[in-house]
């Protein structure tokens, strides 16, 4: 089974992201922060920006971008918060808690039982 | 990679990039952590509404400060590769498994990737009882709610006793069979898992209290 990435040229991903291998510890992007894109992609962008605004026409977590693109999770958060820069992408992240929300425990129960 | 998987399914491109509601606005996250084999894909494939996708995430176990150190940092530096799924709750909430190796060394996966979970399975194949060891310890330590649920795989059976003495399970833990193939079986863990997080919450004096990282 091929594994995403780890075969392919460093020099690829160097290049995808100017150089930058790691997303820092304020990069909001969760595994399951949800992204929509904002625009259609336009000629002359970035494949891999354009390939993201494709799949996120639809609400789409960040760990089923880093798949279909077959990139790493670190690159694939590099990726998109170069794009909510500029307001191409928004996200709906995960609302965290340290507790958990009662009231979403009991959605996931009920969502679960209705499986 | 596991290999359980008895189950086979017709993979189709619908069935990958089935797309998410426009209103789908929170993610939500559960681990199933276990030893090589003991089925965590099988059970993600068997309750998830696309086929299970595989992405990885490079890491250093030592944490941010040693990248600071570029050109050598990549020797530190480990691949991990894990599989996830994915069950749409309702308009709002959708719910991602992961299946993470459970093997001491992944366990830094869990402080950074997986932070925020819910809960978490522990799969635990009952011919290989220890390989859950660290994975139950190390849980207990980060408090994050679990249950353990033990995949059948029609060897010897034990008695609910054996595998709680066998895992020094505390006695609030669940535990329960399952048949990772079956749809409906990895359904009641998932169910026992969330209930079980339920009534850690309901009574304040247990409530685990997860580190946000």
């Amino acid at each position: 089974m091929s594994r995403p990435g780890r075969d392919d040229a460093p020099d690829r991903l160097y290049t995808l992201t100017g150089g930058r291998s790691r997303s820092g510890p304020d990069n909001p992007f969760d595994l399951v922060t949800l992204v929509v894109a904002e625009c259609d992609p336009v000629p002359g962008m970035q494949s891999e920006h354009a390939a993201i605004l494709r799949l996120t026409e639809r609400p789409t977590a960040v760990v089923e971008i880093a798949a279909e693109l077959k990139l790493p999770i670190s690159i694939t958060r590099i990726l998109l918060s170069d794009l909510q820069a500029v307001g191409r992408v928004s996200a709906r992240h995960p609302r965290k808690a340290a507790v958990p929300d009662p009231d979403i425990l009991e959605q996931v129960l009920v969502g679960l039982r209705n499986l | 990679m596991d290999s359980a998987t008895s189950e086979t399914r017709t993979e189709t491109v619908d069935e990958t990039r089935a797309p998410l509601g426009a209103s789908a606005d929170n993610g939500l996250k559960i681990v199933v952590v276990g030893g090589f084999g003991a089925g965590k894909t099988t059970m993600v494939r068997s309750v998830s509404e696309i086929r299970p996708l595989n992405t990885e995430e490079t890491m250093t176990q030592a944490g941010e400060a040693v990248d600071d150190t570029s050109g050598v940092s990549g020797k530190t530096a480990t691949t991990v590769a894990f599989d996830f799924g994915r069950i749409t709750l309702d308009a709002h909430n959708v719910l991602y498994l992961f299946g993470a190796p459970g093997q001491e060394r992944f366990w830094f996966l869990w402080d950074r990737l997986f932070s925020g979970t819910l809960g978490a399975v522990v799969l635990v194949d009952t011919r290989r009882i220890d390989d859950s060891w660290y994975a139950i310890d190390r849980l207990e330590r980060h408090g994050t709610p679990f249950i353990v649920a033990c995949n059948d795989f029609g060897g010897d059976t034990f008695t609910p006793q054996q595998i709680r003495e066998a895992l020094d399970l505390d006695p609030h833990v669940p535990l329960v069979n399952c048949d990772a193939r079956s749809r409906e079986s990895s359904k009641i863990v998932l169910i026992t898992l969330v209930e079980h997080i339920q009534s850690l919450y309901a009574d304040p004096a247990r409530a685990p209290r997860q580190e946000l990282v």
